[in-house]
């Protein structure tokens, strides 16, 4: 059996405007609208796409979150996904963890591809691929704009860099991370919710994985950024030109 | 305590790249800082004299290795977890060269790493941008071992030249993996600022309106000596390629002067200009969001005021 794993993450919605809570203890959350982490949607339809194309058997959805983390996972197996799994753990676990504990999900799934977003549009981090593709001990193609199978077990991936588009080949298993334009995720029909429901979705905890929960990095405040302040109007190009040189930019 | 620091350099072979004296700074500012810049490559020596003139760094260690000729995260981690291992933090730039690699050492180190540090509080305590830069966090690094974490690059100025420091030769006695393998990368263009370090940058949305529209703004950024960036929308619409792309998904950036034209200003825009000094918007729609950062607005019609300014700043 060929099959992908693609590992997931609840976030607060892209569309939702941050508000941090006035005693500086964390970000609101309550009441907010929750979503799959957008690079992870396009994880999902990556690997659903090689799916469709024959290359693979089963897509797996892996995600370590609270209880109502099914949420998201329902919606995964409605875009396509075959099965879940829900690691259940507590909010706001540190991406070190993660990476175990998706380890341990690969030891038992075996995956030939692991696919994860580049980062989680909530803390940001951009670790969790390359911690678990270093603790596999396997390659990872990171920032991924176009992915290529181009044998049994090797794969050509083009990555979003700095200085442009950089190609790698690496060998299979490995861990790839993806950027926006990898592809478009498709919307979600309603008989495929349906039919998610019925799809099977296993809940482990991190103690039956045998991964310890530690914490390396306390929280210690939250504030929101400092704010710009609106500036002046110039009427037109011979005023803008005047007064960057007046302020000495040009 | 004192902090001994090990950074890993960012180059091409042939150039140092900014972010590497940008992380010096930040290193800078750690009680005691011992810095040590290590620099990975076929043939080290132009990149690792450049570094040893960083005013702020006591050593520079070479590491040369013919599997070193491009920095690929998968072979670079285990050598550079090795050479860590005596040091109380090991940093690299917050780029996409750091961000592919620095999260593999800490893996390696089994410790976590502090991604993305925009200012030093102690040897423990750092700032960090979260939710896309809306939301500040401080975090406590509790974790034992080096402390391993990516620098912000657009909010520390790069630490001068004109040191003279003593390169050593380091060899690493870890094996390497064969599983990845560089094929190619797009040659950057070389005869224009780099728009992640260029004090001046010249950005374009989509009201430019076609790809023809787009390079309009190169005639005027070469005036100003300006790199040229691009929303979003404009690479997506095909305007631009990706590695213009300006915002939360694209470079972060803080130029001395940045001027957007047609761009309307969506917070994942917004997000990449947040340090940019003084801000200069020029849009049709005087309500345009990007109306409430700018320093300086133009209401107008950019097909006009673009060739209008080329002509000011030609004379």
């Amino acid at each position: 059996m060929k099959r992908i794993l693609v590992g997931i993450k609840r976030v607060v919605d892209y569309n939702v405007r941050i508000r941090v809570k006035p005693d500086g203890s964390g970000v609101v959350t309550d009441g907010v609208k929750m979503s799959i982490n957008p690079f992870d949607e396009i994880a999902l339809e990556e690997a659903l796409r090689l799916k469709e194309r024959g290359a693979a058997d089963e897509v797996i959805v892996a995600t370590i979150g609270p209880a109502d983390t099914q949420q998201q996972l329902r919606t995964a197996l409605a875009m396509g996904a075959d099965r879940a799994v829900l690691v259940q753990a507590e909010r706001g676990l540190e991406p070190l963890v993660a990476a175990k504990a998706l380890l341990k999900i690969v030891e038992r799934e075996q995956p030939f591809l692991v696919i994860l977003g580049k980062q989680a549009i909530d803390d940001d981090n951009s670790q969790t691929g390359q911690m678990l593709a270093a603790l596999w001990d396997r390659p990872q193609a990171t920032f991924a704009s176009k992915v290529e199978l181009t044998g049994e077990h090797t794969a050509r991936v083009t990555r979003e860099v700095d200085a442009g588009l950089e190609v790698l080949e690496v060998d299979l298993p490995a861990v790839i991370t993806t950027d926006l334009r990898l592809n478009e995720p498709r919307y979600v029909k309603l008989p495929e919710i349906m039919k998610a429901k019925k799809k099977p979705l296993d809940t482990l905890t991190l103690e039956t994985l045998g991964v310890a929960l530690r914490q390396g990095l306390k929280p210690v405040r939250f504030e929101p950024p400092p704010q710009r302040q609106r500036g002046i109007r110039v009427k037109d190009a011979a005023e803008l030109v005047s007064v960057l040189k007046g302020k000495g930019l040009i | 305590m004192s902090a001994n620091i090990l950074i890993i350099a960012e180059h091409d072979g042939v150039r140092l790249n900014p972010s590497t004296a940008k992380s010096v700074t930040c290193a800078r500012a750690l009680p005691e800082a011992q810095i040590t810049i290590a620099v990975f490559a076929a043939d080290a020596a132009e990149v690792a004299s450049q570094a040893a003139a960083l005013q702020g760094v006591s050593r520079v260690i070479k590491v040369e290795h013919a599997a070193n000729a491009h920095l690929l995260a998968a072979i670079l981690a285990p050598q550079v977890a090795e050479l860590a291992k005596p040091y109380s933090h090991v940093f690299g730039p917050s780029t996409t060269f750091g961000k592919d690699l620095m999260p593999r050492v800490a893996a390696l180190l089994d410790t976590v790493q502090v991604s993305d540090i925009m200012a030093v509080e102690s040897a423990t305590r750092f700032r960090r941008p979260i939710y896309a830069g809306n939301a500040i966090v401080t975090v406590e690094v509790e974790s034992a071992g080096p402390i391993v974490a990516t620098v912000r690059t657009a909010s520390f100025e790069a630490a001068p030249s004109g040191a003279t420091g003593t390169v050593e030769a380091v060899k690493l006695e870890v094996g390497l993996p064969s599983h990845t393998r560089f094929v190619s990368v797009s040659a950057a263009r070389s005869d224009r600022p780099d728009l992640q370090t260029a004090s001046r940058v010249v950005s374009g949305g989509r009201a430019l309106g076609s790809a023809a529209g787009f390079q309009s703004l190169y005639t005027l950024a070469d005036k100003l000596g300006a790199a040229v960036g691009a929303s979003r929308a404009a690479v997506d619409a095909g305007y631009a390629p990706n590695e213009l792309q300006v915002g939360q998904t694209g470079k972060i950036i803080a130029p001395e002067l940045y001027i957007a034209i047609g761009i309307s200003g969506a917070i994942q825009h917004l997000t990449g200009i947040k340090d940019a000094r003084t801000i200069v918007a020029i849009n049709k729609d005087g309500e345009a969001p990007i109306f409430e950062v700018a320093d300086i607005g133009l209401v107008g019609d950019l097909f006009q005021i673009v060739p209008e300014l080329e002509k000011l700043i030609g004379s």
